[in-house]
C-alpha cells in the first residue's frame, strides 16, 4: 500500500512539472502579448510593463523563476485584473466550482451505482434495457446540449426552476444549483451506471456468489454485502478520470448557467493572454486531478485487501 | 505462415459471423445503422436540395420558424440564414473532424503502442511511464489553449483533438503486441531476418486490426464530442463555416424566442453520437463473441 502511494507520488511530480512547462511554453509561443490587446500602448510603456512583470528576461529564466515561485505557493499577479493576485482570483472562484463539482460527483455516483445494480439484477430485462438506453444517451449527448434543453424545458416552458445558477446578488441558491448539477452529473452518471452493471454481472457470475446463493442468503444480502464491494473497484478507479471530466465540463456549465466559478476565467484569461492566470488555473486543476487520483488509489486499497498486502 | 493462420481462423469461424450476424444482434443495431446512414447521406447530399447557400441572408425571413412554403425547412437564424443548409453543412464538418481526428489518434496510438510493446524492456517501461504521466493531465485544457492561442484552423484542430485521444489506443495496442510478439509467425519472420519495423508493420499491426477497429469506432463519437465542445466555447471552425457544436451554442442563446435554432442541430448531434456509440458497443460485443468462439474452437 505504502509502496503504491510512493509510486503514485513519484509519478505525480513529473506530471505536474510537465504540465507547467507545457502550458508555459504554449502560452509563450502564441502570438500576442498581455498588453497589446486593449489599446495601443506606446512602446516605452509596454517595455516598462514587461520589465515590471519580469517578462523581458529570457524564457528559460522566466520559467525557472515561475517554478521557484510556485514551489513557495506564489501564483504570481494577474496581468489583466491588475489589482489581483492569481491566488486571490482562484480563492474567489473555486468555492463555487467546488460546490458544483462535488454535488455533481455525489449525484453521479449515488444514482449511477444504484442504476447499475438495478440493471444487473435482471440482465436483458425491461429495466436493464431502459437504464442502459438512458446511459448510452447520457454518454452520447454532450452536457452543453443537455444544459440548454434543461433550461428550455424546466425554466422557460414549465417555469419550475430558475435558469441561472446565481441569484440577483450573485449568490448561489439551492434551487438554482439543481439544473447545473444535473447537467454536469449526467455523463458521469452514465459511465458509472455502465461500469457498475458490467462489473456486477461479472461478480455475480463468480463461485462465491454461487456459494452465497446455495447457503440461501436473501438476494439483497448477496447483492449489497457480497457483490457490491468487489463490483465497485472499476467504479472507484474511474473516479480519477471522472474528476478531470467534471472539471472540464464545469467550464461550459458555469458559462451556460452564469455561475461565478473558476472555469469561466480560463478561456477568457487565455484570450487576454493573462499568462499567470492561465498558468495558475492549469496548475491548480492539474494539482486537483493528481490529488483526486491519489485519493482514488487510497480508496482502492481500502476496498481491496489484496492491494494492501502487496 | 500467415496464410495457414488465416485458414485456421476461417475454419473455426462460427456460422454466425460477417455482416449479417452483426446486424442480427438486435433491433437497436439495425435502427441505428439505418439512422446513421440516413444522416450521412443527408449531410453529404442534402445541402444540394436547398436553393439557399450557407451564408446567404434572406431578409424576408429572419428568425422564422420552419415552414414548407418559404423553403426554409428548418427555419432561419436571426441573421436570416437557412438553418437546414447550415445544420447539414455543419454536419459535414463534425463528421469530417470525427473521422480525421480518429485517424490521427490511430496513427499515433498504434505506432507508439506497437513500438513500446515490440521493443520491450527498458524502452517499453519508459514509454509507458510517459503515457502514465500524460494520462493524469487535464488534456482538454491544452486543446482549449491551443485553439485560443493559435487561431482556428481546421488542420490544427484535427491534430489537437487527435493528439489527446491516443493514450487509450497506445495501451491497448501495446497489450496486443505483447501477446503477439512471441507467436510462431513473428519468430519465423525474425529468423528470416525481417527488420523490426517491417515485422511491426506487416505482421503485428495487421493481426490486431479487429481490436483497433473496435476502439476506433468508439473514438469517433468522442472526437465529434470534443470538436463540438470547442465550437461551443467559440473556439471551433470560423464563420461562414459552421459545425453542430457552434449551431447548438448559437441556438442556446436564442432558445426562448427561436427554439428551432437549438432543437434541429442539437437533435442531429445527439442522434449521431447516440447511434455511433450504440454501433461501437455492438461491434465490441460482436468482436468479443467472435474471439470467444475462436478460442473455444482452438
Amino acid at each position: 500500500m505504502l509502496r503504491l502511494i510512493r509510486h503514485r507520488l513519484l509519478v505525480a511530480v513529473p506530471t505536474l512539472l510537465v504540465l507547467v512547462v507545457l502550458a508555459f511554453v504554449l502560452m509563450r509561443l502564441a502570438p500576442g502579448s498581455p498588453f497589446s490587446s486593449e489599446r495601443n500602448l506606446p512602446p516605452s510603456v509596454e517595455e516598462n510593463l514587461n520589465a515590471r512583470y519580469g517578462l523581458d528576461d529570457s524564457l528559460g529564466e522566466q520559467l525557472l523563476r515561475y517554478l521557484g515561485n510556485l514551489a513557495r505557493g506564489d501564483f504570481g499577479p494577474s496581468l489583466y485584473y491588475s489589482d489581483h493576485d492569481v491566488a486571490d482570483l482562484i480563492r474567489e472562484g473555486f468555492p463555487t466550482s467546488l460546490r458544483l463539482g462535488l454535488a455533481a460527483m455525489i449525484l453521479a455516483l449515488g444514482a449511477g451505482v444504484t442504476a447499475g445494480i438495478a440493471a444487473a439484477r435482471r440482465p436483458g430485462g425491461m429495466l436493464d434495457h431502459l437504464l442502459m438506453g438512458v446511459a448510452i444517451a447520457g454518454i452520447s449527448v454532450p452536457n452543453f446540449v443537455v444544459a440548454p434543453l434543461l433550461i428550455l424545458v424546466f425554466a422557460v416552458w414549465l417555469g419550475w426552476l430558475p435558469a441561472s445558477g446565481a441569484g440577483p446578488d450573485a449568490s448561489l441558491t439551492a434551487a438554482g444549483m439543481v439544473l447545473p448539477v444535473v447537467a454536469l452529473a449526467l455523463p458521469q452518471f452514465a459511465y458509472v451506471a455502465r461500469l457498475t452493471r458490467a462489473s456486477m454481472l461479472e461478480v455475480l457470475d463468480s463461485s462465491y456468489i454461487l456459494a452465497a446463493r446455495a447457503k440461501g442468503l436473501p438476494e439483497r444480502t448477496i447483492l449489497l454485502r457480497h457483490g457490491l464491494r468487489p463490483a465497485l473497484l472499476p467504479v472507484v478507479s474511474y473516479l480519477g478520470p471522472a474528476t478531470a471530466a467534471v472539471i472540464t465540463g464545469s467550464v461550459v456549465i458555469e458559462e451556460i448557467f452564469g455561475l461565478p466559478g473558476l472555469g469561466r476565467y480560463f478561456v477568457q484569461a487565455a484570450l487576454n493572454r493573462d499568462y499567470f492566470l492561465v498558468l495558475g488555473v492549469v496548475v491548480f486543476y492539474g494539482l486537483l486531478v493528481v490529488i483526486a487520483n491519489l485519493l482514488v488509489d487510497l480508496c482502492y486499497g481500502l476496498l481491496d485487501p489484496r492491494v494492501q498486502r502487496q | 505462415m500467415s496464410a495457414a493462420g488465416n485458414s485456421v481462423a476461417v475454419g473455426a469461424t462460427p456460422a454466425g459471423s460477417g455482416w449479417r450476424a452483426f446486424f442480427n444482434q438486435s433491433r437497436g443495431v439495425r435502427v441505428c445503422s439505418c439512422l446513421l446512414l440516413a444522416i450521412a447521406v443527408l449531410v453529404v447530399f442534402g445541402p444540394l436540395l436547398s436553393p439557399y447557400a450557407i451564408d446567404q441572408v434572406d431578409w424576408q425571413h429572419i428568425a422564422e420558424g420552419p415552414s414548407w412554403s418559404s423553403g426554409h425547412w428548418f427555419g432561419t437564424d436571426n441573421n436570416g440564414r437557412d438553418l437546414y443548409v447550415r445544420t447539414l453543412r455543419g454536419g459535414q464538418i463534425s463528421l469530417l473532424v470525427g473521422i480525421c481526428a480518429t485517424a490521427i489518434s490511430l496513427l499515433i496510438g498504434v505506432s507508439y503502442g506497437a513500438i513500446a510493446g515490440y521493443a520491450g524492456g527498458r524502452i517499453d517501461q519508459v514509454m509507458m511511464r510517459m503515457v502514465d504521466v500524460l494520462y493524469a493531465m487535464p488534456f482538454m485544457f491544452f486543446v482549449i489553449l491551443l485553439m485560443v492561442l493559435f487561431g482556428r484552423n481546421l488542420l490544427l484542430m484535427f491534430i489537437a483533438i487527435g493528439a489527446i485521444n491516443w493514450l487509450d489506443m497506445a495501451r491497448i495496442v501495446r497489450g496486443q503486441t505483447l501477446s503477439l510478439k512471441h507467436r510462431e509467425f513473428v519468430d519465423a519472420a525474425r529468423a528470416l531476418g525481417v527488420p523490426a519495423a517491417d515485422i511491426i508493420r506487416r505482421h503485428i499491426v495487421p493481426n490486431m486490426m479487429n481490436v483497433v477497429v473496435v476502439y476506433a469506432s468508439l473514438a469517433v463519437p468522442q472526437m465529434i464530442l470534443v470538436e463540438s465542445f470547442l465550437s461551443f466555447l467559440g473556439l471551433g471552425v470560423q464563420e461562414p463555416m459552421t459545425s453542430w457544436g457552434q449551431l447548438v451554442s448559437l441556438g442556446a442563446r436564442e432558445m426562448e424566442s427561436a427554439p428551432w435554432m437549438l432543437l434541429f442541430p442539437a437533435s442531429f448531434l445527439a442522434v449521431t453520437l447516440y447511434c455511433l456509440n450504440v454501433l461501437g458497443d455492438a461491434l465490441r460485443r460482436y468482436n468479443d463473441a467472435l474471439a470467444g468462439s475462436l478460442r473455444g474452437a482452438a
